[in-house]
């Protein structure tokens, strides 16, 4: 097994805050990560360095190949291989659905018009949307909002995908429609890291859980960590999120 | 005191009125479509440019904004002329209305510039588009469509200023009304006539941007936002 992605002492700071201090950890192919811990920990910073939206300060980050410490970095064939979807969805809302995905498709990688349009019928399919393909995100729940938003980074076929709480915003209902995307993603084999507060499906779906805590990954083990917590802070942390 | 109409006196004159209407509507377009060009590429550039950019462009608006249109009338038209170089009144009346215009232009598509939120930037960044097809796809389309209602107001404002061209003879409708008046006597009926047209005209580039607008913003078609 090879590591998609593997963060090594990793340091970043915000002005005069160490958001974070040290962190690593790696993520074999087809492995899916939940990253959990309270809020400021450090988790959506960590997962934009994965992505270059930020840059680090010291340790190395190594994504599918790409040294993305490297100040000579080229993003763009970073983001060929790594798809990302927020909590507020970014969808673009002056495009219908199936524009929002074909437009990737078409300025990246030069795809035609009517190819575009099939990947993009293709991968609504995936998530259940094929019958919204002409509908603009104002006129979708959220919940269908983030299923597009999911089906957008799909279509560049990634190697890996990150989630960043993107059912934060939604009800229980919509959560659920949007966790079971997830579900049949990582059941298909794709690399996944996902920062999430919910905790049933970190332990039913991730194969690999990373409590981070102070800006460091402070535990890290199998869904089952969380039934048997080894540090009195993620004992803690478990218990007040159930 | 009794007033006695007599717009029959004007019947000859329909030609020409209906020049200078034609005449206004081209010296409009022009100005339009110009103006709109000058002032995205000034908005860009005071959002996104080099410092000394945004300073240039800062300036630009605000001299524009803070003096009166007869006056950048007659500094370009006077000014062309100082430097030997001979220009139809009517492309001076342009250059002066597009100067105009593209600093209200700038103004107004910077207001939509800055409404785009930055994690529309992020979005469009992490799925690989390049700076320039950001700039097109998610940043100046969906600005300029959230804009188009004050866009349309200050094209209108545009069409009705170019009035003021007449005073270096651009032969325009008001410009062709100053004539016809002093040849009838009939000052009060002219301008009446004349703005009776204008009326017209403000009414149809409003038909017109709005059906512009429908032709290309398709989400304002398919969900009926009102003009
Ligand atoms: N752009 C920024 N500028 C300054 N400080 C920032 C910035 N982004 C994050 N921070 C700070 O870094 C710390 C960690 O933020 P981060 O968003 O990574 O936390 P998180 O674990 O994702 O929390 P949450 O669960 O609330 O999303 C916080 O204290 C936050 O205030
Ligand atoms: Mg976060």
């Amino acid at each position: 097994m090879s590591a998609v992605v593997s963060l090594t002492n990793v340091e970043k700071s915000f002005g005069a805050v160490k958001v974070l201090n040290g962190v690593s950890f790696e993520v074999a192919r087809g492995e899916v990560a939940a990253v959990i811990g309270q809020s400021g920990s450090g988790k959506s910073t960590a997962l934009r360095c994965i992505n270059a939206l930020e840059t680090i300060e010291g340790g190395q980050i190594m994504v599918c190949g790409h040294a993305v410490h490297d100040p000579k970095l080229d993003k763009k064939t970073l983001r060929r291989d790594v798809g990302i979807v927020f909590q507020s969805y970014n969808l673009f809302p002056h495009l219908t659905a199936e524009q929002n995905i074909m437009l990737a498709p078409t300025c990246v990688k030069g795809i035609g018009k009517a190819a575009a349009r099939d990947l993009a019928r293709e991968v609504l399919a995936r998530v259940g949307l094929e019958a919204k393909a002409d509908h603009f995100p104002e006129q979708l729940s959220g919940g269908q909002q983030q299923r597009v938003a999911i089906a957008r980074s799909l279509a560049m076929q990634p190697k890996l995908m990150l989630f960043d709480e993107v059912t934060s915003a939604l009800d229980p209902q919509l959560t659920g429609e949007v966790l079971k995307v997830m579900e049949d993603l990582a059941r298909g084999g794709m690399t996944m890291i996902l920062v999430t507060h919910e905790m049933a499906f970190a332990r039913k779906v991730a194969s690999k859980v990373i409590y981070m805590h102070q800006g460091t990954v402070w535990e890290t083990g199998p869904g089952a960590m969380l039934d048997d917590p080894k540090t009195p802070e993620l004992r803690a942390f478990v218990g007040s999120g159930l | 005191m009794t007033y006695q109409f007599d717009f029959a006196a004007l019947l000859p004159y329909w030609r020409e009125f209906a020049m200078g209407v034609w005449l206004t509507l081209q010296l409009s377009f022009v100005a339009t479509v110009l103006g709109f060009v000058l002032g995205t590429l000034c908005a860009i550039g005071r959002s996104d440019g080099a410092p000394w950019v945004k300073a240039l462009v800062a300036c630009y608006v605000e001299v524009i904004r803070n003096t009166p249109l007869l006056v950048q009338i007659f500094i370009i038209y006077f000014g062309i002329a100082t430097l030997g170089l001979h220009v139809d009144a009517n492309v001076a009346a342009v250059l002066a209305l597009v100067v105009n215009v593209g600093a209200y232009t700038s103004e107004i598509v910077r207001a939509g510039l800055e409404s785009i939120h930055k994690s529309q930037l992020e979005a469009a960044e992490c799925l690989g588009l390049s700076r320039p097809q950001t700039y097109w796809h998610v940043i100046v389309r969906p600005a300029i469509e959230r804009v188009y209602p004050a866009l349309t107001s200050q094209y209108v404002l545009l069409m009705l200023a170019s009035s003021i061209t007449s005073q270096i003879s651009a032969e325009e409708l008001t410009a062709v009304a100053n004539r016809i008046q002093s040849d009838t006597f009939r000052s009060f009926e002219t301008y009446i006539v004349v703005g009776v047209l204008y009326l017209a005209l403000s009414f149809v580039v409003r038909i017109a941007f709005w059906l512009f607008g429908l032709v290309v913003f398709v989400r304002r078609r398919k969900l009926g936002t009102a003009l």
